[in-house]
């Protein structure tokens, strides 16, 4: 669902943020992305959710390449991602409510489904309660929950999350950590940079490790080319890669 | 549409401040257009109310016959550039003497002023040019003692108009030019204080498109508010010059209209330029 193909990107200055990354992930998996800071996490997935285009190389996600996708064809892409951040990125002056629904409206969802769809998934992130408190009156635990419903809200092939604890403390990183992985087991991938290596480590997902823009480690390079992953169920045919192994 | 207005609306109510900057921003560009606009405006038509007093008098000899008098009345009333031709007998020449110069009038006597032909000039046949062409060709009849066109007074209107329609449209133009300029500035202030507010859409899946709606609302409800209070602040302004200093002619309802709908146009351009600049950037 996810190829990074001999990826590198250069910004106009400075080394190499990434440098012949080559990985995929498939539908359904959780991975985490790790590294220090400066290795990469953020660019792959900026790469992902075309916030910005490889050097070289290219990036399939959900059957688009980066190599062929006009800018035209960048906003139904991500309608089917969900992206999530480190600083939460909710609309100050929108009720939690509000800024789920604001990921229906602007991209056209007919009114009478978003106010149910909204109910659902802020309950799946258990802030039901607070549908109508603004961002300033939710701790930062629940702004997260919000900024993962409105990624969520669309049904997402994945979920991208960017440090969604870097500003939480552990206890709060344990309950979003928990929600990311009830997330996973509906059948939503997630793919999650973090520095939290006692987190990682406690947990045998799939890892990637980057260094300086290099891939040095990949936990699930073998057992996810495997055929009983790629058949896993909830992998229907219309999402397949057409470049799947 | 209807949510594209109601995030335009939205903008107004969340950054009340940045809104009437805008708003006043446009205001006093445009009130500065009117005033300037206003003054050409009386200006050119003043000027054409001198211009239309250009005439040419030719004087005819006493004695001539009325035949000959009316047969050049009409040969020069069939003249391209002629309007009218009058012709004006030492009668009435002293007629119109009198009342004129009303305390004189035991001064004028019977004989001492001639007949004359009074011909009045096309719109576009007023220029120095056309007026010695014309007086040229009445000098062929030998009846006709004397020409007058004043010469000089010709020559310094038309060079006068011409002058003010030249200043007029380059200080016009670089006056547009200013507005649109500290508008566009004001306006993409505006969309910088939306930043998140746009990278979340185009995080979410809006097309640039539906992100570019709100904001060219915005532009267009701003310059037309703009446009409005630009209006009355012109009017506000002729309205007290008129009754301090001098009398002057307002903007018809036509060109209120243009203008008011020229804010609601930069507003408009302002937005879909700082917007389209905005989401270029990627
Ligand atoms: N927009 C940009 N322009 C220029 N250089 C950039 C840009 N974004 C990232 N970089 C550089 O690319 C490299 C990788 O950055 P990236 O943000 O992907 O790292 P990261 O692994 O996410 O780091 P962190 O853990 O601190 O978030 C860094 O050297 C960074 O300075
Ligand atoms: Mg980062």
């Amino acid at each position: 669902m996810i190829r990074f193909t001999h990826v590198g990107k250069q910004y106009p200055k400075g080394d190499p943020a990434l440098d012949d990354v080559s990985f995929h992930v498939n539908r359904g998996e959780f991975v985490f992305l790790t590294g220090p800071s400066g290795a990469g996490k953020s660019t792959i997935l900026k790469l992902i959710y075309v916030d910005t285009r490889p050097t070289y190389g290219e990036v399939r996600v959900a059957g688009q390449s980066s190599v062929t996708m006009s800018a035209r064809q960048i906003p139904a892409l991500r309608r089917r991602l969900g992206v999530v951040f480190q600083d939460f990125q909710l609309l100050e002056d929108r009720t939690a409510e509000q800024n789920v629904a604001f990921a229906l409206e602007v991209t056209g969802t007919p009114p009478t489904q978003i106010g149910p769809r909204v109910a659902r998934v802020l309950t799946q992130v258990g802030l039901a309660a607070k549908a109508t408190a603004l961002p300033h009156e939710l701790s930062g635990g629940e702004q997260q929950r919000v900024a993962i419903a409105r990624a969520l809200v669309n049904d997402p092939l994945v979920l991208l999350a960017d440090e969604p604890t870097g500003n939480l403390d552990t206890r709060t990183t344990r309950g979003i950590f928990q929600l990311l992985r009830d997330v996973n087991a509906r059948g939503t991938a997630v793919l999650m940079a973090t520095h939290d290596l006692a987190l990682v480590k406690s947990l045998d997902f799939r890892t990637l490790e980057l260094n300086q823009g290099r891939l040095v480690y990949d936990s699930g390079a073998q057992r996810h080319t495997t055929a009983d992953e790629l058949d896993r169920p909830g992998a229907g045919p219309d999402v397949r890669d057409g470049d799947a192994p | 549409m209807n949510l594209a207005l109601r995030e335009a609306l939205r903008a107004f109510r969340r950054a009340p401040m940045l809104s009437a900057l805008s708003v006043t921003t446009i205001a006093f560009s445009l009130f500065a257009f009117g005033l300037f606009g206003l003054v050409a405006l009386n200006l050119g038509s003043a000027l054409a109310q001198i211009e239309e007093r250009v005439e040419v008098r030719a004087f005819i000899a006493s004695g001539t016959s009325p035949e000959a008098t009316a047969a050049v009345v009409g040969d020069v009333g069939s003249f391209p550039e002629v309007a009218s031709v009058r012709f004006v007998s030492e009668v009435q020449a002293l007629d119109r003497a009198r009342r004129e110069l009303g305390e004189f009038e035991d001064v004028f006597e019977a004989g001492i002023l001639p007949a004359s032909i009074e011909v009045r000039l096309r719109d576009g046949f007023r220029d120095p040019e056309s007026v010695r062409s014309v007086s040229k060709r009445l000098e062929v009849y030998d009846f006709i003692d004397d020409i007058r066109y004043g010469e000089e007074w010709v020559e310094k209107v038309y060079r006068l108009r011409n002058i003010a329609t030249a200043a007029g449209l380059s200080l016009g133009l670089i006056f547009a030019l200013v507005a649109i300029i500290i508008i566009s500035s004001t306006i993409r202030m505006a969309i910088l204080a939306r930043s998140r507010e746009i990278r979340i859409m185009r995080l979410v899946g809006a097309t640039n498109q539906f992100i570019r709606g709100p904001f060219l609302i915005d532009g267009f409800l701003k310059g037309l508010l703009g446009g409005l209070v630009a209006l009355l602040l012109t009017w506000v302004t002729f309205e007290f010059v008129g009754q301090y200093v001098v009398q002057a002619t307002f903007f018809g309802t036509r060109l209120a209209v243009v203008g008011v709908l020229a804010g609601a146009l930069i507003g408009l351009l302002g937005s879909a330029v700082s917007v389209g600049r905005h989401l270029g950037k990627v």
